[in-house]
């Protein structure tokens, strides 16, 4: 398998608090991941440095064939170059409608005079139409995503991802505050996004992270402490000590 | 194409018819129709409402539809009138002028023609010249051109400062409000070439149409002032329709995640800044010759905060609350302090309105905020909710 991502010998510190420490992780093409660890291991930080928000202060983050330096690039440079975050918080806008929402993020020319000029892009329809069946909104489609539930806005903003087509999907804790039956629909979501592209979920249950059934990355004070399958690395005593024998 | 969006918004159909019946039923009952129903002085308080329309729907895309809270557009209107008005003064001035000179024994040079002209228009601010800001003004169609390219420019370097250094908010409403009281001071000023405090007057009078009444003038400005309204009514409707529409309205709703989606959000606030500028500008080119002088009074801080307040008491984010906003409020206003509206004796008090009136449109401003944010618009919504109930 071809690496998408390398992330190697990366620190960075806030005030003299270590939060990642020489952290070196491998994403591969079209892998599903799920990275783990107690609060404060450094996960959301990993997500901070491979978009561009934090940069590191020493290390290197490898991206793609062409081996470019991520480190050089700023936010929308990143997202540009096929990286797209979802945050925790689902941010969608509330007063338009899923179709709306889906149809801004696909991945299209942006400029105004193309938006106004060249607006009735032929396949549009079915590229939306691929996206909501893909997070289960098809039949909401023509709903404001405002009267959408709290789980179905985390299906939309990960469907407004995916319309991105990015190659590496990070996925910030999908599944919180999420009900057991919309859990598993996540779970579904991610698995089948998994296929075409690299996707990288931080998570903090194990259930959850047990579903999605791949790699697990274990992370514990800005490095990584474990790596494997999920039963793997909990036998591995270490992880056992610092976060699930808690 | 052009089906989809008007299918997609049936209001643009039903302005539109609106606007039509409206305007045949001025007509019918103009004085230049023989009829004294609608006299020339009213029917010109109604084409300028046309204009103010039009001028409200250029704020409501900027305010309502994109979240700038522009308090300067008024400006730009200001300059489509001043832009038309050295035109309408030039050419006017100079039919006077060479006729005056027509008797004389020697036949004026050219130059004594510049010169009378020059004394005629800039004899109240005690001089003859003209000023370089004048060197169109003998052209319509330069001037005509700088109605649009003078406002757009000015708006576009105006945007392209602030929205560069994401300059939002009430900051941004700071910014818009210094930048039209610095205009209407520097115009003020004599040295500005504009006649100062003077400003441009007798705009009514359209030169080579001497002979065409004030009544049938009036009518062809309202009937220009409505078609304007209604084409700047569907070009806004068809640029805010579709996906350019969605993500002007996400801007508005949140910035940052527009910016993050990949879309170049100062592009499009700039794009939205510069045409409705240009679009308000049209408007005031067809205001002033209507209202017949224009000074820099016109374009004082309060006028763009008025465009506000009528977007704000129409409802914001609908083209047609915009122009039912500007409606009520600008009648309302002249019923008001024009004497019309009875004064109330207290007994220990007399209201007159004329004092009152503002403190009246600021309660009602303040109350409509408060109460009811989707303005008198949002009575549609609960008409058709009240439809859809039904169903």
């Amino acid at each position: 398998m071809n690496t998408l991502l390398e992330v190697s010998g990366v620190s960075v510190s806030f005030d003299g608090f270590k939060a990642i420490n020489n952290l070196s992780i491998q994403i591969g093409e079209a892998e599903l991941r799920a990275v783990i660890g107690p609060n404060g291991a450094g996960k959301t930080t990993f997500m901070d440095i491979v978009t561009g928000k934090t940069k590191p202060d020493e290390g290197y983050v490898i991206w793609g064939e062409k081996s470019l330096s991520l480190l050089d690039m700023n936010e929308s440079q990143i997202a540009q170059a096929g990286i797209g975050r979802k945050f925790q918080k689902p941010t969608v806008f509330e007063k338009q409608t899923v179709r709306e929402n889906i149809t801004m993020a696909l991945k299209n020319p942006r400029s105004p005079l193309d938006l106004l000029f060249n607006r009735a892009a032929p396949d549009t329809e079915d590229r939306v139409r691929a996206v909501s069946d893909d997070i289960g909104l098809t039949d909401a489609l023509d709903q404001l995503s405002g009267a959408l539930s709290h789980g179905q806005k985390q299906w939309l903003e990960i469907g407004m991802l995916l319309a991105q087509d990015p190659r590496l999907l990070l996925v910030d804790e999908p599944a919180a505050g999420m009900s057991a039956t919309e859990r598993e629909q996540t779970t579904d979501i991610l698995v089948r996004a998994a296929k075409k592209r690299a996707v990288v979920v931080v998570e903090h249950d194990m259930e959850f992270v047990r579903r999605l059934n791949c790699k697990v990355t274990v992370l514990h004070q800005g490095s990584v402490l474990a790596e494997g399958s999920l039963d793997h690395v909990t036998k591995n005593q270490d992880v056992i000590d610092v976060y699930l024998g808690r | 194409m052009e089906r989809t969006f008007i299918a997609k918004n049936p209001s643009i159909l039903w302005f539109l018819l609106g606007l039509s019946v409206f305007t045949v039923l001025v007509t019918i009952f103009s004085e230049a129709a023989g009829s004294s129903v609608v006299s020339t002085s009213f029917l010109k308080i109604l084409g300028k409402t046309l204009c103010l329309c039009l001028v409200a729907i250029a704020m409501d895309v900027v305010w309502g539809y994109c979240g700038i809270l522009s308090l300067g557009h008024f400006a730009f209107f200001g300059i489509g009138g001043y832009a038309i008005g050295m035109w309408l003064m030039y050419d006017r001035t100079k039919d006077i002028v060479v006729g005056s000179l027509e008797n004389n024994i020697l036949p004026p040079t050219p130059d004594e023609i510049t010169i009378a002209i020059g004394t005629q228009i800039f004899g109240v601010v005690g001089s003859s010249e003209f000023p370089l800001i004048w060197a169109f003004s003998h052209s319509l169609p330069l001037q005509l051109l700088a109605v649009v390219l003078v406002p757009g420019a000015l708006a576009l370097v105006f945007g392209w400062l602030a929205f560069r250094s994401r300059v939002t908010g009430v900051y941004l409403s700071i910014l818009t409000q210094a930048m039209t009281l610095a205009l209407s001071l520097y115009l003020f000023q004599n040295d500005t070439g504009l006649r100062g405090n003077n400003g441009l007057s007798g705009l009514q009078n359209i030169p080579g149409l001497e002979a065409v009444s004030q009544a049938t003038l009036s009518l062809w400005f309202f009937w220009a002032s409505a078609f304007a309204l209604g084409a700047g009514y569907v070009f806004f409707a068809w640029m805010l329709a579709g996906k350019f529409g969605s993500v002007i309205r996400a801007i508005r709703d949140n910035e940052t995640r527009v910016r993050f989606l990949g879309y170049h959000v100062e592009t499009y606030k700039l794009f939205i800044f510069t045409t409705t500028a240009m679009i308000a500008s049209i408007a005031g080119a067809l205001y002033y010759p209507q209202a017949g002088i224009i000074n820099p009074a016109e374009i004082a801080p309060i006028a763009s905060i008025y465009l506000a307040v009528w977007v704000a008491i129409g409802g914001r984010g609908r083209l047609y609350g915009a122009v039912i906003g500007a409606v009520f409020v600008s009648l309302m206003s002249s019923w008001f302090t024009g004497g019309s509206a009875p004064d109330i004796n207290l007994g220990f008090y007399l209201v007159k309105w004329t004092d009152w009136w503002l403190i009246l449109l600021g309660l009602t401003f303040v109350g409509v905020t408060l109460f009811f944010p989707k303005g008198i618009g949002g009575l549609f919504d609960l008409i058709s909710n009240y439809r859809e109930k039904q169903q």
